[in-house]
């Protein structure tokens, strides 16, 4: 039951990836142009998403625990910490390098396979030495 | 109409996947988030099949929706590689990217979430902006 789950929400999810555009990164790289030729396109996903995504949450806080787990697991931690902005930060430079971000990468392994390759090799390379660093230090 | 129609249901498909996962599993859709489970946990298969999912719902782009912009092509891959060694490490360090925390936090109104969004936007632009 768990695998079919997965597996239709992922199809829907690259979807609706497709269908926002958000799987081409010129079109990425053009809602973050503010300065320039600037494409609103992306807002309007941000916003029907959360739309969606906040009935989501409201659904959520009515019912006790989820269909098929046993309780929520929602993060619960509140504090910015120097991690969260200098991740973020830094992920937003790569995503403005290439227009990129994981989910349209992925997609780009059909779409644009040669700049897939590359640019997935080389996220699973920043995760695996965020992996080992983190093991080091504990 | 296109295209205010098809960023209107993209995002409502975006919305209403991350919605299900919540509902379902209980937990919160990042795709940073599915990545790492599939590669560092012993938990593969939920998160294989998802990613499987993914990529032929995002491949059917072109085939189903009309473009209105074209690919890039004829990029350097060093440019690629840089760009996704920072996605990698930085969604890391900031535990989450443009779907966990973009899509899932601030629909939850999560503080972290929120500056956490508002931070990867701004360099975002600004790399942008200087490499233009």
């Amino acid at each position: 039951m768990y695998a079919l789950v997965a597996l239709i929400s992922g199809l829907v999810f690259g979807l609706g990836l497709a269908f926002s555009e958000m799987t081409n990164p010129a079109v990425v790289l053009g809602f973050l142009d503010i300065f320039g030729d600037w494409n609103p396109s992306l807002m309007i996903v941000m916003a029907s998403a959360i739309a969606v995504g906040m009935i989501g949450y409201t659904i959520k806080n009515k019912r006790i625990k989820p269909l098929l787990a046993d309780d929520w697991q929602i993060p619960s931690l509140r504090h910015i910490d120097k991690k969260l902005i200098i991740g973020s930060g830094l992920f937003g430079i790569g995503w403005g390098l290439s227009g990129y971000c994981p989910g349209p990468g992925l997609t780009a392994l059909t779409n644009n396979p040669s700049e897939g390759f590359y640019f997935i090799t080389a996220l699973i390379l920043g995760s695996a030495i965020y992996q080992l660093q983190n093991r080091i230090s504990h | 109409m296109d295209s205010i129609l098809n960023p209107l249901v993209g995002g409502l498909l975006i919305g209403l996947t991350a919605t299900a996962y919540l509902l379902i599993k209980g937990k919160i859709l990042g795709i940073s988030g599915i990545l790492t489970q599939l590669l560092f946990t012993r938990k593969r298969w939920i998160p294989l099949l998802f990613l499987i999912g993914l990529i032929i719902g995002g491949g059917a782009y072109g085939t189903l929706t009309n473009q209105t912009v074209a690919f890039p092509d004829d990029r350097s891959p060093l440019l690629l590689i840089i760009s996704g060694l920072l996605v990698g490490y930085g969604t890391r360090l900031g535990g989450g990217c443009t779907s966990g925390h973009g899509v899932c936090g601030i629909s939850r109104l999560s503080p972290r979430s929120i500056v956490a969004t508002l931070t990867f936007m701004l360099t975002a632009i600004i790399t942008v902006a200087l490499t233009k």
